[in-house]
């Protein structure tokens, strides 16, 4: 008998059955009743928010470890910060073990959804949204983990962004899959950031697919071990909108997915086409920069088995136009400055490299020539990025 | 102009008599049996209500140091006043060198040490206060800045607890009529309107913030940290020997570390002026271990990176905070540089700092374009 009671205490006690869950309805107040749930959410706790459009004048805030914020769907539960007055993102979490799923960010002044030290965290089935589209005005992030480890997005929307919809920073071990992106400066960007997978994403009409770049005088550098495959990405075309100063600005439209700097990429199955640019430009980091311990230049990066369709048809960037002439009225749709060491690619597709030498070397400078980059000896990939939260949280 | 209370010229402001005094220990032991007596119940009476005045308890340590999130600010027993902030017996009134800058509202600072304890001294950073130890900030508006006169419109006090875990960050905003300050873990926005030192009415919505945005500053390395109380910032060449004096700082050493006052320009160069300006305002979160530690830019006085402080850095998440210029600072060249361009406005998508600023400093957006200016250009 006291077995039994003992292991149907046991029982109960793993599963969630002693946490709260904290219900919060559209209405007055909504501000405060939702900050108050976020800040009495006890770890294991669900803060569900009921449907329709929640005003809010402030960012939300969770702090709380092991929280789940689950809405009633991203068509149906609203946060609607058009009239934030106050505070630099949406959401800000910056606690572990959080799931995020089932609402929409709307409008927010500055990011959407934040994330820092906030290790093993779930954006699921979210949307995050500029409703007035593509404009300099609009936030600059729309879902941001950064300082993370173990980070999962998926199922998710994000549009309007005018620096990129999904951006991860200086975080390791990266899981960004089955999102749409669409309308953003950046759809997808990993920025100085170890082991990440992006994959099954749809990225279109954003003016850079993907970006892998990594960048000097920063606490975590040398970007590495990134995996992006079996990505639709389709007329990234919309002029870039990103203010200026940021790197982000110098992207050009019709860019499919970009290397900058990094090393160990490996670009494979994906289905690219009508990217203005190019399909995949590999390039270094071409500022002057004052850090002992950042490489600016691209190594290791490897492409195979991606479908390409047309592209480099309207190049966006200066000089472009003359050097398509040049090689016949088309860019190749692969595209690589020359620097860096070790890069390959075994696409059915041309390359053309700018035969520069050196990180930041004046494009004036430059010497194109359509170069071969098969290789026989194929690298190893980056292994798999497999996540604690991974199976765990869908039950959540 | 200030409103904070004048610091206590001596321990014990309860005007009762101090048992250690030598008077008090002469009446002890001098005279006949009967006047003895008289001074031992004197004595007793004085005991009872040491450290208080009349009628007062002394400060709640058994609330400071419990686990509960009390509901009103006067179950502390900070004040003996309410509203009217009398520090009780242990609550010291301070203020710092170069102050945070919060909508130009006046602040009173109280820091609160339990008896027999001390602070432990550190250069760098705030001091280490022992469990038990509570700081006590007040934020108000006088009706009319121009007028030393003015009534206070209190809005809120914020508290910061020492638990045995670490850090509690509470704020409460005081109610209509004054009597009481009642716990807004949530924060709320208040229509604030004052009429400034140029004689011109500004109207704010001023935010009080919630509990999580408490951290957002307060933060070192994940946990809730203090900010002001560092030697650097407490030095006024008096009050560190105040505070060894009083028992609440175990020691200081003679040439402790100060930073100048910021607004002062007879007290220190414009260069560390600047600095301590830019370390008070913003160096909390801009730090390795503060919130903005992602950033690369980290604005503490001390920080010896030329390009860690700013100079020739180029954003790297700022977004649209970068206003389409290319530096943090360009030297010789405010109008050019991000750190300007995000002090000298209020959308919450660029302004900075991110948390408890709705108005522009002007003040200290003139010192540090004076700062940047007076850089040479290709530093």
């Amino acid at each position: 008998m006291k077995l039994l009671a003992a292991a149907t205490l046991a029982l109960l006690a793993s599963t969630s059955a002693f946490a709260a869950t904290h219900v919060v309805e559209a209405g007055e107040d909504a501000q405060e009743r939702l900050q108050t749930a976020l800040i009495e959410a006890a770890p294991g706790d669900t803060v569900r928010i009921g449907e329709g459009r929640f005003e809010l004048t402030d960012g939300l805030s969770l702090d709380v470890a092991g929280v789940t914020v689950k809405g009633a769907g991203a068509d149906a539960t609203i946060l609607d910060f058009t009239n934030q007055q106050g505070a630099g993102e949406g959401l800000y979490v910056t606690s572990d073990d959080v799931v995020l799923r089932d609402f929409a960010i709307e409008n927010s002044r500055g990011d959407g959804i934040k994330s820092k030290q906030a290790d093993r965290i779930v954006y699921r089935n979210l949307r995050v949204e500029w409703t007035g589209g593509p404009a300099a005005t609009n936030g600059a992030y729309g879902i941001y983990p950064v300082e993370s480890e173990d980070v999962l997005v998926e199922n998710s929307i994000v549009a309007g962004a005018s620096d990129a919809g999904i951006y991860v920073g200086q975080s390791d071990r990266i899981v960004v899959r089955h999102n749409i992106v669409r309308h953003n400066v950046a759809g997808i960007e990993i920025e100085n950031s170890f082991n990440a997978d992006v994959y099954e994403n749809m990225v279109t009409q954003n003016t850079g697919g993907i970006l892998v770049f990594d960048l000097p005088n920063l606490p975590q550098m040398g970007g590495h071990s990134v995996r992006v495959f079996r990505n639709a990405i389709q007329d990234n075309n919309t002029p870039n909108f990103a203010p200026e100063g940021n790197i982000v600005a110098s992207v050009p439209a019709g860019t499919g997915v970009m290397v900058m700097a990094n090393r160990n990429v490996h670009i494979f199955e994906n289905a690219f086409s009508d990217n203005g640019t190019s399909n995949v430009m590999i390039v270094s980091y071409t500022e002057p920069f004052d850090d002992p311990n950042y490489n600016p230049l691209p190594r290791s990066v490897f492409l195979e088995n991606n479908r390409h369709g047309n592209a480099g048809y309207a190049p966006d960037f200066e000089g472009g136009e003359q050097l398509a002439a040049a090689v016949g009225g088309q860019l190749p749709p692969i595209l690589w400055d020359g620097t860096g060491e070790a890069i390959f690619s075994n696409d059915e597709a041309g390359v053309l490299s700018l035969g520069l030498t050196e990180a930041g070397q004046p494009l004036a400078e430059a010497q194109p020539q359509p170069v071969d980059l098969r290789t026989d000896d194929i690298p190893e990939q980056p292994g798999e990025v497999s996540l604690p939260q991974d199976t765990e949280a869908a039950l959540r | 102009m200030r409103r904070s209370n004048p610091e206590p010229a001596v321990a014990g402001r309860s005007g009762l008599v101090d048992l250690r005094s030598p008077s008090a220990r002469r009446a002890r032991n001098d005279g006949n049996g009967l006047s003895r007596l008289i001074a031992l119940l004197i004595g007793w009476v004085a005991l009872v209500s040491a450290g208080a005045p009349q009628g007062v308890q002394p400060v709640a340590l058994d609330v400071i140091m419990g686990e509960t999130l009390p509901r009103t600010l006067s179950e502390f027993r900070f004040f003996t006043d309410g509203i009217g902030q009398t520090p009780n017996a242990r609550v010291i009134a301070y203020d710092l060198n170069t102050p945070l800058f919060s909508d130009y509202a006046v602040k009173q600072r109280f820091v609160f040490v339990p008896e027999g304890e001390t602070a432990r001294y550190t250069d760098e950073d705030a001091f280490d206060f022992p469990v038990g130890s509570a700081f006590i900030k007040s934020f108000g508006y006088p009706a009319d800045f121009r007028d030393p006169d003015s009534p206070v419109r209190w809005i809120e006090t914020r508290v910061l607890l020492r638990r045995a875990g670490g850090w509690v960050a509470l704020p409460y905003v005081w109610n209509e009529d004054g009597s009481e300050g009642v716990l807004r873990r949530a924060g709320t926005r208040l229509p604030v309107s004052w009429i400034d030192s140029g004689g011109e009415t500004q109207s704010i919505s001023y935010r009080v913030p919630n509990q999580n945005q408490c951290k957002t500053c307060h933060l070192r390395d994940g946990a809730i940290a203090l900010i002001g109380p560092k030697a650097r910032n407490l030095n006024n060449g008096a009050r560190l020997a105040q505070w060894i004096d009083w028992g609440v700082l175990d020691r200081a050493p003679g040439d402790a570390p100060r930073v100048p006052v910021w607004d002062d320009s007879h007290d220190g160069t414009l260069d560390e002026r600047a600095r301590a300006y830019l370390d008070v305002n913003c160096a909390h979160c801009h730090s390795r271990s503060g919130s903005a530690s992602n950033s690369g830019l980290f604005l503490g006085y001390d920080e010896q990176s030329a390009v860690a402080r700013g100079i020739l850095k180029r954003p790297v998440a700022a977004g649209r905070g970068s206003g389409g210029l290319d530096f943090d600072i360009a030297p010789g060249h405010p109008d050019a540089s991000i750190l300007l361009y995000r002090m000298e406005t209020n959308d919450p998508g660029i302004a900075m700092p991110e948390l408890g600023r709705e108005i522009l400093h002007r003040e200290g957006i003139a010192l540090i374009r004076e700062y940047v200016a007076a850089m040479p250009a290709g530093e």
